[in-house]
Formats: C-alpha cells, sequence, structure tokens
C-alpha cells in the first residue's frame, strides 16, 4: 500500500464553551475508501471542515502530499486538490451542467490579457466538461440545465466538478441520503472507478450496509475524540457500533422519575406516501417520549403531519381519546398541543421582534381585550416566563436576533410554554446550542414532564434520549424500527434499530451470496 | 426596539434640527413656525402614502398602485361632485375611503387568497386603475371652477386654527400607530413580515394579514386622493404619478425595512416630514427643482448605508458577547 496522501495528527478544535474535536487522528492514502464513522455530534463535520479548509485547527498538523500545510480557505483546499459534495448538494439551477461543473474555474480565450478581460471560451468548456463526465462513464448532455436532473444525476455533477479541479482526495458526505437504490449502486460504481484511477474518498454514511459494501477502511469518532481505525474487512458491524456509541455518560441528564398518567396523544397508523408508513405511538401524561432516527428517517415529518403544518393521508390521531385532526398549528395550539420547531431561526422566533413580543405571541388573544392588547398584563406574563426559563437578555423590549443561540432556544421555548400545553411536541431542542444551556433546557423538560406534561422529544442525539426519555420509538426510512422502555435501554440495540440493521443482514446476504 | 440613542427616530429627529438650522443659515425665514406649517399642509398627502405604503412594507411586500388608487379615487369623487355639488363633506369622505377600500380589497384578494406576489399584483392594478381613470372622465380633467366651494375647502377648513388636511393625516397615523401597538392584528402584522413560518405555527393567517394590510392601503390611499385632489383643485389623469416611490423613500428614510418586520409610524412620519423639508429648502434657497430627485435618491441611499451599518454593528456585538460565553 502506497503512504498517505493526507493526513491530520493531533488535531484539536475548540469553539467557545465546546471541545469539538480532542486529539484526532485520520489518514486517507490513494485509492482508497476511507470510512469516517460517527454519531451525530461524534465531530465528522467538523474534521471535515478541517481537511477542506473552511475551519483552521486550534491544534494539531496536516500533512497533504508529503507537505505540512495550513489551509486558510476552502478555495486554498480546492485548489490544492480537496473537494467536498456536499448532503445538500450546492448547484446553480438555472444553468447548465457545464457551467455547472467548471464554476469559478472556466476556460478561457485571449490568453495574454489581463484576466478580468478574458472571455469565456464555451466550446473548450463543454468539451472538457464532456471529457470529465466520459471518464466517470457516464455520458451526460453538457447543455441540460441542472435543474432538468435527477438528485443522482446532480450528484454526478458535482463529483465532476471536484474532479475538473483535479481533485485527488474527494470527501463524499452522505451522499446517498436522497438516492434511490439503483442510484446509490451507480454511485457506487462511479467510487470505484475513481478509485481505481487513484482518488483518495472519505467516505461519511450512517448506513452500515453500504460503508461494508464500498469502503476499504474505517476511523471511528465518538464525542470529538478518536476511538480507533482499521480494515474494514477484519470487523464486524457489532464491533463498530460498539465502538460508536460505547461512551461512559458523562453527561448528566436531570430526568425526574414521574408516574405516566392516562393517555393524551395517540397516533394509529399513521401514513402519508412515500415518507412514512403505518406509525403507532402513545405519549402519556407525565411522560417524556423520545422519537429517534437518523436524518432522514421521517421523524420530524410525523410531528409535522400530525401538527398540521403538512397532512397525512391516512390513520388516526386521539386527543384524550377523542378522535381530531389539526388542518393548521394554530388549531393545534388552541388544543393543547404544541410543535417547538428544529430551526428556530427560520420557523421558531420572529428576529425582529422583542422578547417580550415572542413569548406573548400565541397569547394574544388571550392578553388583549376586543382586539385591544392589555399591556401591563403582557409586560407581566413575559417576565414570568422569560424568568422561568432563565432567559439572559438586558430587556424584555431586545430585538430576538441580539441574542445568542441559546437564548433564542430559550425564548421559542418560553413561547410556547405560555400556551400551556398538555402535549408538548419539541423537535432537536438542544440543537446548536452551548452546552450549560443544554442542560438548562433539559433541566425544564424534564420539570414539565414531572408536573404532568406529555412530551414528545424527537432528537437525533441518542445521548440525549437515553437520558431524557421513559420510552423511545426508533424510526427508521419512515417505519417504526423498534419501540423500547427505559429499563430496555441498550445504546446498541436502539442505534442498530435506527440504521435498519435487520435489513441490512439481508442485503448483505444478496450481496456476498 | 432597544438602546433609543440608536433609534432611527432620534437620529432623524436631529438630522431634520441639523437641517432646518442649516438652512436658515441660508433663508432666515426657513425656520419660522409659518413655514414650518406650509411645509406640513404640502407633506400632508405624502404622508398619508406613506402610511399607506408602510403597512404593506411591514409584511414584506410592496404596493404600487397607491397613486392610482389616489387618482382613481380622487377623479370619481370630483366627478360626483360635478353631478351632485351639495353631498355633505363627511359623506364625500366617507365615499373616498370606500372606493378607496375597494380598489385596496381588489389588490388583497390577489396577494392573500391567489398568492400572487405583491409587487406583480399590484403593477397589475396600478395600470389598471390607471386606466379606468382615462375611461371614467374620457380623458378630461375637472378642474376648479367646476368643483363646489365646500369640495376644494377639504383640506382647508380650520379646526382649532389647524387645516383640515391635518387633522385629517394626524387622525389616520394616529390611528395606524394604536393599530400597530396595541392591536392584536398589528402585532399580527410584524409577526408575519418578521417570520412568515413562525407566524404560522402559532396560528397567524399570513393570507389575512396581507389580505387586511391592502385593505388598509387601498382605504389611506383612498382618502389621500381626495385630499390631493381637493388641496390642487383639479383631477387629472396623471394625478399623484409617481407617489408609491415616494412613499417607499419615506418609509426607508424613517428606518422601515423593506424585507419586512421593522418600522414604527413615527419614522415613517418623519420620514416624509424630512422628504418635505428637502422639497420646500431647494425653492427657498433657490436651486433648481431638477435636484429634488437627485437629493432624494442621495436621502434614500444614506438611509440605506445607515440600516446596513447600524446592522452589521449589531451582528459584531453579538458575536463579540457570544464569545463570552
Amino acid at each position: 500500500m502506497q503512504g498517505p496522501i493526507l493526513s491530520l495528527e493531533h488535531i484539536s478544535m475548540y469553539f467557545p464553551g465546546i471541545k469539538a474535536l480532542e486529539d484526532v487522528h485520520f489518514t486517507v492514502r490513494p485509492g482508497e475508501v476511507h470510512a469516517l464513522i460517527g454519531e451525530n455530534g461524534a465531530g465528522k463535520s467538523t474534521l471535515v471542515k478541517i481537511m477542506t479548509g473552511v475551519y483552521r485547527p486550534t491544534k494539531g498538523t496536516i500533512t497533504y502530499l508529503g507537505k505540512k500545510v495550513d489551509f486558510k480557505s476552502p478555495q486554498e483546499a480546492q485548489a490544492a486538490g480537496i473537494a467536498v459534495i456536499h448532503q445538500e448538494t450546492s448547484m446553480f439551477a438555472d444553468l447548465s451542467v457545464a457551467e455547472n461543473i467548471f464554476i469559478g474555474h472556466a476556460p478561457l480565450l485571449g490568453k495574454g490579457l489581463p484576466l478580468p478581460w478574458r472571455p469565456l471560451s464555451w466550446r473548450a468548456m463543454h468539451e472538457q466538461a464532456q471529457g470529465v463526465l466520459e471518464k466517470l462513464g457516464m455520458p451526460l448532455d453538457t447543455h441540460a440545465l441542472v435543474k432538468n436532473l435527477s438528485t443522482a444525476e446532480r450528484h454526478l455533477v458535482e463529483i465532476a466538478k471536484a474532479l475538473s479541479r483535479e481533485a485527488k482526495v474527494l470527501v463524499m458526505d452522505e451522499p446517498t441520503s436522497a438516492l434511490t437504490f439503483r442510484e446509490t449502486e451507480e454511485l457506487f460504481s462511479l467510487v470505484r472507478r475513481l478509485k481505481a484511477q487513484g482518488v483518495a474518498i472519505v467516505f461519511i454514511s450512517h448506513k452500515f450496509e453500504e460503508i461494508f459494501e464500498i469502503a476499504d477502511y474505517y476511523t471511528v469518532l465518538r464525542d470529538g475524540s478518536y476511538i480507533g481505525e482499521g480494515p474494514l474487512a477484519g470487523t464486524t458491524e457489532e464491533e463498530l457500533i460498539k465502538m460508536m456509541v460505547g461512551r461512559s455518560i458523562e453527561q448528566l441528564f436531570p430526568k425526574k422519575n414521574s408516574s405516566p398518567g392516562e393517555v393524551r396523544l395517540e397516533a394509529r397508523n399513521l401514513s402519508k406516501s412515500g415518507v412514512f408508513k403505518d406509525i403507532s405511538f402513545q405519549v402519556r401524561a407525565g411522560e417524556i417520549l423520545g422519537f429517534f432516527g437518523l436524518v432522514g428517517s421521517g421523524r420530524s415529518e410525523v410531528m409535522q403531519a400530525l401538527i398540521g403544518v403538512d397532512s397525512y393521508d391516512s390513520g388516526l390521531l386521539l386527543l384524550d381519546g377523542q378522535e381530531c385532526r389539526f388542518t393548521n398549528p394554530g388549531e393545534a395550539m388552541h388544543k393543547g398541543v404544541v410543535y417547538v420547531p428544529e430551526d428556530r431561526q427560520r420557523q421558531g422566533a420572529v428576529l425582529t421582534m422583542s422578547i417580550m413580543e415572542n413569548i406573548t405571541l400565541p397569547q394574544i388573544d388571550v392578553l388583549s381585550r376586543i382586539g385591544f392588547l392589555d399591556r401591563k398584563r403582557e409586560v407581566q406574563f413575559a417576565k414570568e416566563y422569560a424568568q422561568l426559563l432563565e432567559v439572559k437578555a438586558a430587556g424584555l423590549q431586545y430585538d430576538v436576533q441580539t441574542l445568542s443561540g441559546g437564548n433564542q432556544q430559550k425564548v421559542v421555548l418560553a413561547k410556547w410554554l405560555a400556551t400551556r400545553p398538555r402535549v408538548l411536541i419539541l423537535d432537536e431542542p438542544t440543537k446548536g446550542i452551548d452546552v450549560a444551556t443544554k442542560a438548562a433546557v433539559h433541566g425544564i423538560i424534564s420539570d414539565l414532564a414531572a408536573e404532568g406534561m406529555a412530551v414528545i422529544m424527537v432528537s437525533s442525539e441518542l445521548p440525549e434520549i437515553i437520558g431524557m426519555s421513559d420510552r423511545v420509538v426508533v424510526m427508521h426510512e419512515g417505519v417504526v424500527a423498534g419501540v423500547f422502555e427505559r429499563k430496555d435501554y441498550k445504546e446498541e440495540l436502539i442505534m442498530k434499530a435506527a440504521m435498519g440493521t435487520k435489513v441490512s443482514h439481508q442485503k448483505e446476504l444478496v450481496h456476498h451470496g | 426596539m432597544g438602546n433609543w440613542i440608536q433609534r432611527r427616530e432620534v437620529t432623524l429627529t436631529i438630522i431634520i434640527f441639523l437641517f432646518i438650522g442649516l438652512v436658515s443659515l441660508r433663508a432666515p425665514g426657513f425656520a419660522l413656525p409659518s413655514n414650518m406649517y406650509d411645509v406640513l399642509n404640502d407633506t400632508a398627502v405624502l404622508m398619508l402614502a406613506a402610511t399607506a405604503q408602510f403597512l404593506v412594507l411591514l409584511t414584506g411586500g410592496i404596493d404600487l398602485s397607491i397613486p392610482s388608487i389616489m387618482a382613481l379615487t380622487g377623479m370619481s369623487l370630483a366627478m360626483l361632485n360635478m353631478k351632485v355639488p351639495l353631498l355633505p363633506i363627511p359623506v364625500v369622505v366617507a365615499l373616498a375611503i370606500l372606493v378607496g377600500l375597494i380598489q385596496g380589497g381588489l389588490n388583497g384578494l390577489f396577494v392573500g387568497v391567489f398568492r400572487i406576489p405583491s409587487i406583480i399584483t399590484t403593477l397589475g392594478t396600478m395600470a389598471m386603475y390607471r386606466a379606468l381613470v382615462f375611461l371614467l372622465s374620457g380623458g378630461q380633467w375637472v378642474s376648479a371652477h367646476e368643483m363646489s366651494e365646500s369640495f376644494k375647502n377639504i383640506p382647508h377648513t380650520p379646526f382649532l386654527g389647524i387645516s383640515g388636511i391635518l387633522w385629517y393625516t394626524a387622525i389616520v397615523v394616529c390611528l395606524v400607530g394604536i393599530f400597530l401597538t396595541y392591536s392584536r392584528w398589528g402585532r399580527f402584522v410584524y409577526a408575519v413580515g418578521g417570520n412568515r413560518t413562525a407566524a404560522r405555527l402559532v396560528g397567524i393567517s399570513g393570507s389575512k394579514v396581507d389580505g387586511l394590510v391592502f385593505l388598509l392601503s387601498g382605504a389611506i390611499s383612498g382618502l389621500a386622493g381626495l385630499l390631493y385632489v381637493t388641496r390642487y383643485a383639479a383631477a387629472q389623469t396623471d394625478s399623484a404619478l409617481g407617489y408609491e416611490l415616494q412613499a417607499v423613500a419615506a418609509c426607508v428614510i424613517g428606518g422601515v425595512s423593506v424585507s419586512g418586520g421593522s418600522g414604527t409610524i413615527l419614522g415613517v412620519v418623519l420620514g416624509a416630514f424630512f422628504l418635505g423639508l428637502l422639497y420646500n429648502a431647494l425653492t427657498v434657497v433657490n436651486l433648481s427643482p431638477f435636484y429634488q430627485m437627485a437629493l432624494q435618491g442621495f436621502a434614500i441611499l444614506v438611509a440605506i448605508v445607515a440600516n446596513t451599518v447600524v446592522n452589521q454593528k449589531n451582528q459584531k456585538t453579538m458575536l463579540a458577547k457570544r464569545k463570552l460565553i
């Protein structure tokens, strides 16, 4: 085997209040498909951002092609031959395939002229694009507009784009998450061809069947630390899962014991064609029901459908034993069921409004008489809930956009709690907030449940689910892959269910048989 | 909200005083109360148009049809006055508001119910309402001698020593201010403009809010149209041409965000008043009125740069705060 093309040693990355990576090693060789494995939040994305020049590590060295390098920008890394293909492809939909491939480094006419004056060479661009695509063995009309391509074809264009810059290292971040089975197979045959051409590929995926099919080597990260590496040939899925989750739960989750009461919300066989199927669950008063699944498993989609943001095709929803169906989130809110969305900046808070105005927004009806606000009561009301959630701000009259992410999340929570819901649905309640605030939010959720609220907590962080929930519904590709009671919690089992391991065994038999 | 020193209303007031002081050096009469009163009278119609535009801008939309609504309302009321000269003034005012309301309602229907972007909808109705002015009048003007005295006196008749036009403007401005600050629906307007998705999640209908602001914008434009026609004692086919952009200018100078969700009625009034001062100063210091547009454009650019600089500064302090965590 050849020497490494890219190696990262003793890499640490600190953000304010967070150690994202601590003494991590990662080495990839030419012609190797290297799987980077870890849970959400394990530090994979941070590591990728370091090798592609988005972040500069706090500590550690990067060696590329035998030389120490220090990429100051993604452009520098790209120019050096390290390219990344993103989960959500970032493309110019109204431009042609050739233009997308050569965006930023198009072939030019008029040699000798100063750069800004050199016109584009359309012919050379299409010819070279054709050349790259042929090399990939995937003929595609270079004049076609990207918006008319399938997801798989767009991936192909992304890859061609990387190769047109003569990428020597190609990072693929969950490339198959939006692909069908056949498209995935096509992508894999392409990966094999690239491998044969000596390109080093860093492959990030949550699907073990894919990792075992395509990758040669693995590195496991957990909680920002390096756990281990080795050839995939000598290992099993069990071992990898153990490495991924085998943490000692250092984070304390202030879970209070509660005695679940009556069933508050029940879903029976909710289905939406192509998104989720036969979803059934119950949540009782005083209970925290976890909803775990990997990105794209359909967790959020189920919640958004039942709350009325979206809709479902069939199935029943029962609130306190009574059949109901919400056509919009406002209706659900009035019935005491609220949904706190994942993306607080886009869906949760009105950033241009003050903290007070955000908190009281759903309560305006209660706080006004004949259509006019009772300002005194409004201030009191907002104060009460801001204090309850320990929102840190100079005053309630400040715009929410002036707050930190954690405090914004507290304001959003305060807003929803102020409606005194009986069923609280939280979608990734602690995503992207600092550790201290995280603990505070967990404490609040726990208190609420102890006081008799029925809580559904959607999360892709397993420790959070294990630490907080009484029961967990695990989803995989739109179906319930398992339900676990707190006493039966085993991280490995939950992770396996989320990864659809049962399915993968069958597929493995097919591949190896 | 927040730090009041940084608020646009405060800086704009300071700028207005500085401007008055500066112009007074060249033309001592400029700062006299009588001249300021004239400026206010001249600016009143613009203030109304700006208030109408402000409501729509708050939701993140724009209303290009404001001058056409003004012209069509003004023309139809003037023609009605020719036929029925003795119609009581309160009825005339109510009819103007109603005619404006209907036109605004049509805008609201397209934007709120059919979800056509406001810039497209009002581009269409702008032309349509203006065409109706021609069809209705046959291209003719209604001139001063065809209007009844009581009709022409609507903007002038004083009450407590203050002209009618200022009373109408003050009432509208106060009502809109109360609506935005103290009513549920006023709060909804800010919420929808600030974050439509978040508003939807708490059960606020963006469509209804869109419909409402266009209705209000239409009603206010209708009143503005009546005051425009009676003040100039002529209803023309090209009445109020260009007012939509002057209205946007007043709003932007007053600190209203064109992306929706922020701005105050006080800022809008000050913005319109500042533009009025600018026009008046040009005549007072004997500069060609051709400078008017250039200066107005310059003022808008300065206001937008000020908005951006303040925002960037805020973001930087936010980042600095976060690093401390």
